[in-house]
């Protein structure tokens, strides 16, 4: 593979300053629905801030990559004294936990960084965050190039891990017929 | 499709243990919009007046604002409206958090509960799937507690839960609800739900809420992002600290507390210490907050960080907001290290922080009076703060001498006799009101305190200065940008006030000005009520990012209800109207509508008078306070008017 100049964005989280408003949650959700800003769910947000205020607890988390199965070993982490939940700081739309799936039809979500044409100048959950909690950067690097995984296979693998390769086909050839 | 609100209510009946989900009618929404005023119109309907609070027949309603759960920054109050067993009216507390936009998410805008259930239950609404629960292992239990409990139980981390503690369960008049960082405290709404024998509401909702113009409904709610930028960055000049920046008084972030502390009155709202404040004492209070503070936190989607979370060493964490900072240490004149220790305690049995340390302040000074003695109070320690602790844990149990002071100073004072009602001296309507004592009478407060329905004197004002500038420059300087005025005139009543002289209180703002100056601050909070922004980003402020000309456009894009200022105002008549004519048909009358006898030391009866009476007239009402049929039928309310002809309120 060859080598290709990359501009890597980066959000800093900074959970000292979160103040558990969860209006990164709530614009993420806006910002994705069909046709933008139509409506609101944190449910379907993009980004999920694991809180406990009890505990004062407050770590914005970002979707990353779908996984078909939990983890073998967890962990636990203690900072400043305070315990962290298992899975807390963990990116991945996994089966153990219900983050970072759409709630009606458990399909996996996955932080885009607010893709769009034209480009945002900021991302959204960053634009909405006045406490400073989530801090975007951008910087270019140098990488190999893979072939990135379209969010339609993403979708579309969770969806045969659920259901099975034979059903969808079934499904899609049933739904070719009504149009 | 319905937007902004989800368009069903739930119906649930404790007493038969009955859940439905309703559809309302637009109309309604387009009438009274949500919130406050929806849920007006519910009690008019349903709730007559000779139903009485602990009724089975007396309803609570946990409605959400029309805009809560949108997009819309700081739009997250829950109004909790029943018949308040302190005041026999309507009662209206209202609280901030995550229960309202969860609720909405649920799919539901109101949570109406009536009736009784024969034992202690909660209320588990999980999206469609609602469920009345067992509560007896809650029974008892602190209002902080319950919620950590059934989120445990329900394996729920992300439900949002509402919830009462023993004052509540054991019919406190002034329990409050508790939830996250915010409580619903006046009224005594607490002690309704107690006695629905409702120990909390736990709410999951997983989804969407539309907007009927995203594009436009969006680019206002960036607006007011921007706005609350630029207020953040420059904050009023001229102004006391907590005026000067948005949000709920930002108690929770400042150590300066000279102004409360030498202004607003100490023990049972009686003395005024004017050089309390000394470099020691800020040292040794500035130290308090900072071990016990661990983090400011905000309610949903706001930035503005009103509250914080509090652990107190050895004691379990809570959270606090607001004034409740200083109402026990100088109720009790002690400290603040006094006050957050009580205030985790009080937190936990779900009491009102502004009327629980008042009525404990008004029971010592009772015992010092000799008017109530050493048999009414076996085994008091001698220390105030232990009286204070003794007083707080009996009175939740209305055990002794707690169950008289249970009721609150006015009815206590009732019960007692000999003489001590001259002690329950800072009531409006029963309710005990912030401890503050002035000296000149100033127009605006005089009818605000008067004819507020809310019966609260902190949460009426805001939009227009509560006391003139010095100079003319500064009064320009402040004129200067201030687009949130409904007419210009506003400017130059403000330009024109002066601190001494022909133009200063009590005759200016003349009697004209004055009531223009109320309407208007009055119209702003009734806006906010029914569409559940928060007062912090609205009606309590100078200056605020939501106002009377972007609030008609945020109605119309995000619910579709065609809508403009006119149309908006209206709205905010009407609904003032209807709260009006509840308390009304339940007895209100001129005469209740006064503030605490020595609130100012200097009045002016005469004065007074001919400022209720124009304000009665201004307001579409008759001398008594009553509104006319003719005001009513232009407001939509005839079949209001028809009501209080029949019961030969107003004549034929
Ligand atoms: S918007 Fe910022 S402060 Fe608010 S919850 Fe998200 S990360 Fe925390
Ligand atoms: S960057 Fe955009 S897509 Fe990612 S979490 Fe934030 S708002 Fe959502
Ligand atoms: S201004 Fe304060 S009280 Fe109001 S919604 Fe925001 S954080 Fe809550």
């Amino acid at each position: 593979m060859s080598k290709v100049k990359k501009k890597i964005k980066t959000i800093r989280i900074d959970v000292d300053k979160c103040n558990g408003c969860r209006s990164c949650e709530m614009i993420c959700s806006s910002f994705h629905a069909n046709p933008q800003y139509s409506s609101n769910n944190p449910a379907r947000s993009r980004i999920r801030v694991i809180r406990d205020p009890h505990k004062d607890i407050y770590v914005p988390v970002y979707a990353g990559e779908y996984t078909e199965s939990e983890c073998s070993g967890r962990d636990k982490y203690t900072i400043n004294g305070k315990e962290y939940d298992e899975c807390a700081f963990c990116r991945a739309s996994c089966p153990s936990r219900s983050e970072f799936k759409e709630p009606d039809s458990g399909l996996p979500l996955k932080c885009d960084m607010c893709e769009s044409d034209p480009t945002l100048e900021k991302p959204l959950c960053v634009q909405w965050c006045l406490a400073d909690a989530l801090i975007y950067e951008e910087r270019e690097e140098e990488v190999e190039e893979d072939v990135k995984q379209e969010e339609i296979e993403v979708g579309l693998e969770s969806m045969v891990d659920k259901y099975g390769l034979q059903k969808i086909l079934d499904t899609v050839a049933r739904m070719k017929k009504k149009d | 499709m319905r937007y902004a609100e989800t368009g069903y209510n739930l119906e649930i009946d404790l007493t038969r243990g009955n859940i439905e989900r309703v559809e309302t009618d637009p109309k309604e929404t387009e009438l009274y919009l949500g919130g406050l005023g929806t849920n007006a119109k519910i009690l008019w309907d349903r709730v007559p007046p000779e139903i009485e609070p602990f009724s089975p027949d007396n309803l609570l309603i946990f409605g959400t604002g029309l805009l809560c759960g949108t997009q819309a920054v700081g739009c997250n109050r829950t109004i909790v409206s029943t018949i308040s067993p302190q005041t026999q009216l309507m009662a209206f507390s209202m609280m901030g958090g995550f229960w309202a936009p969860e609720l909405k998410y649920a799919g539901y805008d109101k949570v109406i509960v009536r009736g009784k259930s024969p034992k202690l239950v909660y209320l588990w609404i999980n999206n469609d799937k609602i469920e009345i629960r067992d509560a007896a292992h809650l029974k008892g239990k602190g209002a902080v507690e319950t919620q950590e409990i059934i989120r445990k139980e329900l394996k729920e981390p992300k439900a949002q839960v509402s919830a009462i503690g023993l004052a509540g369960e054991n019919r406190v008049f002034y329990a409050s609800i508790e939830q996250g960082k915010s409580s619903a405290s006046r009224g005594g709404i607490g002690a309704v739900m107690g006695d629905k024998g409702l120990k909390a509401i736990a709410v999951r909702g997983t989804k969407d809420l539309n907007v009927a113009r995203p594009a436009e409904f969006l680019k206002l709610c960036n607006e007011v992002m921007e706005y609350i930028k630029f207020r953040e960055a420059n904050p009023i000049k001229g102004v006391i600290p907590i005026l000067a920046r948005l949000g709920s008084p930002q108690e929770m972030a400042i150590h300066d507390e000279q102004w409360h502390t030498e202004n607003f009155m100490w023990g049972n709202s009686r003395t005024r210490r004017k050089d309390f404040w000394s470099e020691d004492i800020h040292k040794a209070w500035t130290e308090t907050m900072e071990q016990v503070r661990t983090r400011l936190i905000s309610c949903y989607n706001c930035p503005m960080k009103c509250g914080a979370t509090i652990t107190v060493p050895g004691l379990p964490t809570y959270m606090m907001k607001c004034f409740s900072k200083l109402t026990y240490p100088m109720a009790a004149f002690s400290d603040l290290d006094f006050g957050f220790k009580i205030a985790q305690r009080a937190t936990e049995y779900g009491v009102d922080s502004y009327s629980t340390p008042q009525v404990m302040a008004f029971a010592l000074e009772l015992y010092e009076a000799g008017i109530l003695t050493d048999k009414d109070f076996p085994g008091m320690p001698a220390d105030t703060e232990g009286r204070f602790y003794w007083l707080l844990d009996r009175i939740v149990r209305r055990e002794g001498i707690g169950d008289v002071l249970a009721n609150g100073t006015h009815w206590a004072a009732q019960e007692i006799g000999k003489g001590a009602d001259a002690y329950a001296h800072n009531n409006i309507k029963k309710h005990e009101q912030l401890p503050l004592k002035l000296s000149m009478l100033n127009p605006i407060y005089f009818l605000m305190y008067c004819t507020g329905e809310k019966i609260n004197i902190t949460q009426i004002e805001g939009q227009f200065p509560q006391a003139p500038f010095n100079t003319r420059e500064e009064r320009e300087e402040f004129v200067d940008g201030w687009f949130q005025v409904p007419d210009e005139k506003f400017k130059q009543y403000f330009l024109d006030w002066e601190p001494r002289g022909d133009n200063s209180n009590p005759y200016y703002p003349n009697i004209e000005a004055t009531c223009e100056i109320v309407d208007w601050q009055e119209m702003m909070h009734y806006i906010d009520d029914a569409l559940g922004t928060c007062t912090g980003l609205s009606s309590f402020h100078l200056k605020p990012p939501y106002h009377i000309h972007n609030f008609p456009k945020f109605v119309s894009s995000g619910a579709g209800i065609e809508m403009d200022e006119a149309v908006l105002t209206k709205a905010a008549r009407r609904n003032r109207n209807l709260i009006r004519a509840v308390n009304i048909r339940r007895g209100m009358r001129r005469a209740d509508e006064k503030p605490p006898e020595d609130h100012w030391k200097k009045r002016f009866p005469e004065l007074e008078t001919e400022l209720l009476d124009a304000y009665y007239k201004y307001k579409g009402w008759d001398n008594q306070g009553i509104p006319t049929r003719e005001s009513l039928s232009g407001l939509d309310l005839a079949y209001v008017a028809d009501d209080l002809e029949q019961r030969g309120i107003i004549k034929k």
